[in-house]
């Protein structure tokens, strides 16, 4: 049986961890290869890196950095940050990463979501929707370059028409829920898994494992994605890498997923 | 020493990284001569079955593989879309498989999948085997794996499925037949029971 994912997202910054609140504020959290080292140590099912320097600077991929976490790493690993190119794509595969995310790019040059997925093959192609909810609306809208800047798109129909570009996965990021821990954004959720087939995961807001099992309750099959929860321990927001023990999660599994998916 | 082969896709690195932390020795094999004298051989794959076939066709390793796999009896074992290439055909493409184990690839039947999710099949999944093989020593229907894919090996021999999966229906993840080896999911991603698996193949 298939099991819902649960994944820990690292930002890099300057060279060092970082987490952010509402896309800003980047507090230092340790350095990227010792924290890869701990969730090999939890048997993590996957984990994202996202260098947040590289496309907001237009530079190029730290390829340095991107080996030496491919060689640490025992499970998948999802990298993003300064993608353009197909090229760069592929030297980025032949360090050893599993998949490559893209934000910017998807948006400034939907073909090239073509381009490399028809290379590389699109189940390792994953767009990261970065979304904010409009004022006095119950519309969204995506923002780039960490949220700094808004694009007048919005991730529901921008969703699909990556799905058709040949993207693998959706990563939707809420920009509102960004560090608060105080639970995802349902509505977000649930407007972008309508109207999708490929995989979803999604970002911004778990701050309890209740907050992880509620989105794993909802929607079975689901990739659910945090920052701050891995990060941070207790209402201080001690640095403390952690995630759910094997018998922890085998209890959230048991809770929230097989009682209402098993079997169906 | 376990010879990985490279015909341009596949995750080479994951692999060698595995068995580097297991002390065991690989090589990197590019052209047919690297291919010669090697004890154990892994076939990787991502990436599309006409692309996949069409790379190792180009190769100028293929011949060689195939008196190494036929000849020697050296064990070999396809990885995700080098064990699709294992079979006769596919219905990703157009281009003939290896055939050297009856089966053809076919896509799963989003009509039986329970989820909104549909495809790629990806994530961590349970194995069923299915039959005794030292590749599964240590493993059981307990032993989640990582799996990313959306084709699948329908094996037409009974007798040449290791183990099975379920995701909508029941399907081969691991198939042998005699020295060769085809498994779906990934091994080097997969955590201890990979390492596990990895080690098991040094070991036959």
């Amino acid at each position: 049986m298939l099991y819902p994912r649960i994944i820990p997202c690292l930002l890099v910054h300057k060279n060092g961890l970082v987490k952010t609140t509402k896309f800003k504020d980047p507090k230092y959290v340790g350095d990227p290869i010792n924290a890869v080292k701990i969730f090999n140590e939890k048997e993590v099912d996957e984990l994202i890196v996202i260098d947040i320097d590289a496309s907001a600077k237009g530079r190029e991929p730290d390829y340095k950095m991107i080996q030496n976490l491919a060689l640490e790493c025992r499970m998948p690993l999802c990298y993003g940050g300064g993608i353009k190119t197909v090229e760069q794509a592929q030297r980025i595969f032949s360090l050893g990463v599993e998949k490559i995310a893209v934000s910017s790019l998807a948006i400034e040059n939907p073909l090239m979501i073509s381009a490399i997925s028809e290379r590389v093959g699109n189940q390792s192609v994953v767009v990261v929707l970065d979304a904010k909810k409009k004022v006095l609306s119950s519309k969204y809208e995506l923002y780039i370059h960490n949220g700094t800047k808004s694009t007048g798109i919005d991730p529901v129909t921008f969703a699909v028409e990556m799905q058709k570009m040949g993207a693998g996965e959706i990563v939707i990021n809420s920009i509102d829920q960004d560090g608060l821990m105080k639970g995802y954004d349902f509505n977000l959720i649930n407007k972008i898994r309508e109207v999708i087939t490929i995989p979803l995961t999604v970002l911004g807001g778990a701050g309890s494992i209740d907050d992880i099992g509620n989105v794993i309750q909802e929607n079975g099959i689901i990739g659910v994605a945090a920052g701050s929860f891995f990060v941070f321990k207790g209402k201080y927001r001690a640095v403390l890498i952690n995630y759910p023990t094997a018998i922890e999660k085998e209890v959230l599994i048991e809770k929230y997923f097989l009682s209402k998916w098993n079997n169906k | 020493m376990i010879t990985i082969i490279n015909y341009g896709l596949g995750n080479i690195r994951a692999f060698v990284n595995v068995y580097d932390r297991l002390k065991i020795q690989t090589k990197v094999a590019q052209t047919a001569d690297e291919i010669v004298g090697a004890t154990k051989i892994i076939l990787p794959g991502v990436g599309s079955f006409d692309y996949a076939m069409t790379q190792l066709n180009n190769s100028g390793m293929r011949d060689e593989l195939e008196k190494q796999v036929f000849d020697i009896k050296i064990p070999i074992m396809g990885i995700c879309v080098g064990m699709q290439m294992l079979a006769k055909s596919s219905d990703e493409g157009n281009m003939p498989g290896l055939g050297w184990i009856d089966g053809n690839v076919k896509l799963f039947d989003t009509l039986l999948i329970p989820y909104k999710t549909q495809l790629p099949h990806m994530g961590w999944n349970s194995i069923e085997p299915t039959k005794e093989n030292i590749l599964l020593n240590g493993l059981n229907n307990q032993s989640r794996f990582y799996f990313l894919h959306s084709y699948y090996f329908d094996c037409n021999n009974q007798e040449n499925i290791l183990c099975t999966t379920e995701y909508g229906i029941k399907y081969s993840s691991a198939v042998n037949k005699d020295n060769i080896y085809g498994i779906q999911f990934h091994p080097e991603k997969s955590h201890n029971n990979g390492v596990r698996l990895l080690q098991n193949f040094a070991n036959l």
